[in-house]
């Protein structure tokens, strides 16, 4: 499974800060930080451990089975931000 | 004696600076001074209410700055109740925090009749701002416009377009509710000067428009213009992509007669002339054209044809907030912000002015989402506490004394426990409704409440 960030995102970066594999992206200071409407988490990277979810203010991250019906496009979504924007591996090389 | 620090605005910018010198400094004592009786500024008062789970922040906010020794000195209005200089004489520094507060305007004919109003006012009514409680919109026509393709422009629209039953579950103001209630409004026509792959929705915002239960949302050709869609392959945003894609789909859909209601996406389109006698009662409307001007960016020029007239009763601008002045602090009139370098703040011919710093969209203008004022703050915050030592004591250090000149001057005051008492108050009456809190929306009823009448 994966965990995943839904539309309510604020941005504020709680996720990115507890993030043991650092999978959640764009990052402050990416090229593509500022024009982006939330973070997304790479699903090729996650693993499960539940500390973005604890540390999200606002409840935005879901496992991937329990993403409220009214997000079911955010999956799609956070793989999507990937393979257009760059992978994990990719954005941590540049 | 402990430094202390005034944050001027308990907005979210104001919250987390409070938040993050807290985190880097426990010694400090700090105060945050807010116009109203009730904190957290836009999340209470800006947020839609549809968007419930964002207001969560709140909790957050209150863990941080509240229950780690923060003080809310509330229904205080620096300026009018308190000067700038007497905050000076009482605190080792002062941030301002005080946002955008009023609206840019269109700058066309007819702006100014009833019934033409700046969306943030429409927004601050729905919500239960004391100060807009009486603001007098008439919904009784069948068509309103929306000028403007940002995130207010889609909370309004959502608004005027949902189901009011879906409305009553949140914690819309009741007045809003009762108006809402009573709606004539059919068609709700937004209008976009440049094209969909430059609006200015979040991919998420639009999405929701594309949802709402009963509501169509039409939006015509989005073909795009060459120069768009070169712009969109080469530089275009993750998010401009995703707006298109979303546009094209939504614009396969069959028709839904029967729904409700109905949203109109109009791009390419500016407003020309409200036209109304005592009232509004259309809007002229002219189109554009999307043209690569010299420095590469791609903007709307009007095309030379005959403005089409749309017969509308309600009219809503959102093109964006400004800041006002504060008194006896510089502004700079030509970004609307309090001149500063990384949060210290500037006198106009760029010296700083020590112990003054600013945080938030009266720093930086009215950019960015909630969480942008996070990094925002660390930033003014991170000056404030390297600057800390240098700082002059200030004049008259004590707590006591600066709390004695308040209640002179503010018998109204709203500290920490009145907010508590309204909130309960308010949570009381929402678990009565099921709905996650009802507003008391006028200041009186807040003072009341805060006094624990």
């Amino acid at each position: 499974m994966t965990y995943v960030i839904v539309g309510s995102c604020i941005k504020d970066d709680s996720c990115i800060e507890v993030c043991p594999v650092d999978c959640i992206h764009p990052k402050p200071g990416d090229a593509d930080f500022e024009t982006a409407e939330q973070l997304y988490i790479d699903p090729a990277v996650c693993i499960d451990c539940d500390a973005c979810v604890e540390a999200c203010p606002v409840d935005a991250i879901f496992p991937d089975f329990e993403v409220p019906k009214k997000y079911d496009y955010a999956l799609e979504l956070n793989e999507e931000f990937f393979a257009e924007q760059g992978t994990t591996e990719q954005r941590t090389a540049a | 004696m402990k430094p202390r620090v005034a944050i001027v605005g308990a907005g979210p910018a104001g919250a987390f600076a409070a938040a993050a010198l807290k985190r880097r400094k426990g010694d400090v004592e700090v105060d945050l001074i807010e116009r109203l009786p009730t904190p957290w500024g836009l999340l209470r008062g800006g947020v839609a209410p549809d968007h419930q789970e964002i207001k969560r922040l709140e909790d957050t906010f209150d863990r941080l700055t509240l229950r780690r020794g923060c003080r809310f000195l509330g229904n205080v209005e620096v300026g009018t109740d308190v000067s700038h200089g007497e905050l000076m004489e009482h605190y080792t520094a002062v941030v301002y925090a005080t946002g955008a507060q009023t609206d840019k305007t269109l700058g066309i004919p007819g702006e100014d009749l009833p019934g033409s109003w700046a969306a943030t006012e429409f927004v601050a009514w729905y919500n239960g701002h004391p100060d807009h409680r009486d603001r007098d919109f008439d919904l009784s026509c069948k068509r309103a416009v929306v000028i403007g393709n940002g995130n207010v422009a889609a909370d309004v629209v959502r608004v005027l377009a949902r189901d009011v039953d879906e409305l009553a579950r949140t914690d819309i103001a009741d007045h809003a509710l009762e108006r809402l209630r009573g709606s004539a409004i059919e068609e709700v026509v937004v209008l976009g000067r440049r094209g969909p792959a430059q609006a200015a929705f979040t991919s998420a915002e639009l999405r929701e428009l594309g949802n709402l239960p009963g509501v169509e949302l039409q939006v015509g050709d989005v073909t795009l213009d060459p120069e768009s869609r070169a712009w969109l392959a080469d530089e275009g945003t993750f998010t401009a992509r995703k707006n298109v894609q979303l546009l094209e789909q939504f614009s396969s859909r069959p028709r839904q007669e029967s729904a409700a209601r109905r949203i109109v996406l109009r791009f390419l389109v500016s407003p020309v002339e409200i036209l109304g006698g005592d009232r509004v009662e259309a809007i002229k409307i002219g189109r554009n054209e999307i043209v690569r001007d010299d420095s590469g960016t791609l903007r709307a020029r009007p095309v030379d044809e005959e403005p089409e007239t749309l017969e509308c009763g309600l009219v809503l601008r959102s093109v964006g907030y400004r800041a006002i002045p504060l008194p006896d602090v510089p502004f700079d009139e030509r970004y609307h912000v309090l001149p500063s370098e990384h949060g210290r703040v500037l006198t106009p011919e760029g010296e700083r002015i020590p112990g003054v710093y600013t945080v938030g969209w009266i720093k930086r203008g009215p950019t960015g989402i909630l969480g942008t004022n996070k990094r925002d703050a660390e930033e003014t915050i991170g000056c404030l506490v390297a600057d800390l030592k240098a700082l002059p004591s200030p004049a008259n250090p004590d707590r006591e004394a600066f709390d004695a000149l308040l209640a002179e001057r503010k018998p109204g005051l709203v500290g920490e426990d009145g907010w508590r008492a309204i909130a309960a108050v308010e949570l009381e009456r929402g678990r009565a409704q099921q709905r996650p809190r009802v507003k008391l929306a006028s200041r009186d009823e807040l003072l009341s409440a805060a006094a624990g009448d």
